[in-house]
């Protein structure tokens, strides 16, 4: 039964590029391209917007829309800022919380599951207990708590976003790393007198980095929701810096005055993730199908 | 089944316990003084020792912890800063508003979900499967609050149709009897206070939804797909069953067991997704009540608050377990 699911996972691999391009469909590709643009948005930020994102320009205040040509193409807010060049900037912040946090609840869910799984007994018992009691909390609330007694600030959103989010990482990664800890290449190299830590990072590393990677790009859809939420809160990155979140926040006692405050962080909020869930969708696909019965991402 | 469940019971005492030390500890590591929050800046130094003394401020920090869980074991979590009041009673006054929400929004979701996910899933790669699987991925990458914003400009702003705020058109509503707004109104005949009632939940309950929605829309879909190549579904086709007979009783039935678990799951999600919504509109549950404490630093509000969702979402989850065996009589613990 064993050399079966070896081989199997041997055909897998082989024939993962033969998979790859024809399902290279639609899906993988408005993903990455939505991903990819709003990535080079981020990136070129400061060349890309036309004004310094906090400039008041006290004589264009509430200025709505006035089409691409003019001085202010996506209006400005109350205050005369120039909501194109806040929308740009908040790109920025958005996505390096996001990869910021993806990177951080990867590399301590993947650790943690790998260390929980393969050693098991006592350390498997610690680990698995701290998942429990976190994962008790119910999503967001723990960010909140953590966000409103620690103060706003980068760090410590980062902190309250990864709380939670390396947990997946953790379930998973272990799950895998049981079954892998009494396969033969795992067994032989025991007998050969490789070390735990050699072990984990030659041998049980590799095999869950696909099912990561998977799991990370839906943790980052969920962390650029979680972020703005927390900043539309007004316990998420403190107020001087432009982000979807505290945009939206601002804008809420101008709803009923000026439509565009609201409507454009938020549609940069929805498509960014709209463009990470198809290229999860599509990953999750190609790289590993089973995921889907866990409910991952969905 | 009873002692699987009662063993699981006594299972979630230490994780509470251990979730309490975390919200303490947290709690009265944040930066800012609450009695000077309270008192202003105005205040001497002996009205700010006299304020820490009617608190328990003074104490030490095991001593304020011990006497937080007595209290809490009590049903109670001391006296709200801000409201001078018993916590328990203030979450309790609140608390119906975030019940009635969560639920209405979760009636939203699941009306929604379940046809078009059964009727996607049954017909793949269909212009209605291509529907609603749009319809579930917008679903879930939906921020809940800017479409909480957007339906207001839309539905309230331009076309003037619904409330922007609030439960109720103040003087509509009859006497309370249960604290849910619909049910009361529906108790007592008040078909105006009903309407009423409706057309101020249909917003943040679609905001909060929209989520749930997405997620259960995805998971019919796929439950469906793979029920749809079991062997009996094969052989009551060979029957001659009319596939809409199929479909809805065969297929349906056997497919709603992960639909299910994800409920349960987002059941959670909703309660903690009212924090968000209920600020958005003004909606005076726990949700916005949190949000208010935590602006005041009104500690035992807070950690009354964040332990009532926490314990919430623990039970639902065991019950959730429980509901397995009875859907499913082939899960048996």
């Amino acid at each position: 039964m064993q050399s079966l699911t070896l081989e199997s996972a041997t055909e897998k691999n082989s024939s993962l590029a033969a998979r790859w391009l024809p399902r290279l469909h639609a899906k993988a590709f408005t993903g990455g391209l939505i991903v990819f643009a709003f990535i080079a948005i981020g990136i070129l930020g400061p060349t890309l917007a036309p004004e310094d994102p906090n400039k008041q320009e006290l004589t264009a205040m509430t200025k709505s829309p006035q089409g691409i040509g003019s001085p202010h193409v996506l209006g400005t807010d109350n205050l005369g800022r120039d909501v194109l060049s806040r929308v740009i900037y908040g790109a920025r912040v958005s996505l390096l919380v996001a990869f910021a946090v993806v990177f951080v609840s990867g590399f301590v869910g993947i650790s943690l599951g790998a260390i929980s799984g393969y050693l098991g007994g006592k350390t498997d018992f610690m680990i698995q207990k701290l998942v429990e009691v976190v994962w008790a909390f119910p999503p967001l609330l723990l960010g909140i708590t953590i966000m409103a007694f620690l103060g706003q600030g980068l760090f410590n959103l980062i902190l309250a976003l990864v709380v939670q989010r390396w947990i997946p990482y953790c379930r998973v990664v272990r799950a895998q790393a049981l079954t892998l800890r009494t396969r033969e290449f795992v067994v032989a190299s025991q007998c050969l007198g490789a070390g735990n830590v050699q072990i984990i990072l030659r041998h049980i590393l590799p095999n869950v980095i696909q099912t990561s990677l998977v799991i990370g790009t839906f943790a980052m859809a969920s962390a650029i929701i979680a972020e703005a939420s927390l900043s539309f809160l007004g316990v998420g990155v403190p107020p001087e810096i432009p982000t979807w979140g505290t945009m939206l926040a601002d804008a809420r006692i101008y709803i009923s005055t000026a439509w565009w405050l609201p409507l454009f962080p938020g549609l940069c909020i929805f498509v960014t993730v709209l463009g990470i869930n198809l290229l999860g969708d599509a990953l999750r696909d190609i790289l590993d199908p089973r995921l889907k019965r866990t409910g991952a991402g969905t | 089944m009873a002692s699987y469940l009662l063993q699981r019971l006594a299972g979630t005492v230490p994780v509470l316990l251990l979730i309490s030390l975390l919200v303490f500890l947290l709690i009265h590591a944040a930066p800012g003084d609450p009695t000077l929050l309270l008192l202003g800046e105005e205040t001497n130094a002996a009205e700010v020792a006299k304020a820490k003394e009617r608190w328990g401020l003074d104490r030490p920090l095991y001593v304020q912890y011990l006497k937080f869980i007595a209290s809490a074991v009590a049903g109670e979590f001391g006296k709200s800063f801000k409201y001078a009041e018993p916590v328990a009673n203030v979450i309790k006054s609140r608390l119906p508003a975030t019940i009635e929400l969560a639920m209405f929004s979760m009636v939203i979701a699941i009306v929604l979900a379940i046809p078009l996910g059964v009727w996607a899933g049954s017909k793949p790669n269909s212009w209605l499967d291509n529907v609603g699987t749009t319809f579930g991925l917008f679903g879930i990458s939906m921020p809940s609050f800017w479409l909480g914003i957007m339906l207001i400009l839309l539905l309230a702003g331009i076309l003037n149709l619904l409330p922007t705020s609030g439960r109720s058109t103040y003087g509509i509503a009859g006497a309370e009897i249960t604290g849910f707004y619909l049910l009361d109104s529906l108790i007592q005949r008040n078909w105006k206070a009903v309407w009423d009632a409706i057309t101020h939940i249909f917003m943040p309950a679609l905001a909060l939804g929209v989520n749930m929605l997405g997620i259960l829309m995805r998971v019919t879909r796929s439950a469906v797909l793979e029920v749809m190549n079991e062997e009996y579904v094969v052989t009551a086709r060979a029957k001659g069953l009319a596939e809409k007979n199929i479909v809805w009783h065969h297929v349906t039935s056997n497919a709603l067991i992960p639909v299910i678990t994800v409920v349960g799951l987002e059941l959670g999600t909703l309660l903690s997704g009212s924090i968000i919504v209920e600020t958005v509109f003004a909606w005076p549950g726990s949700g916005s009540l949190l949000i208010t404490a935590l602006n005041a630093r009104d500690y035992p509000l807070v950690t009354g608050i964040v332990m009532t969702y926490t314990a919430a979402f623990v039970i639902i989850n065991l019950i959730i377990d429980g509901l397995y065996a009875v859907i499913d009589p082939r899960i048996r613990y």
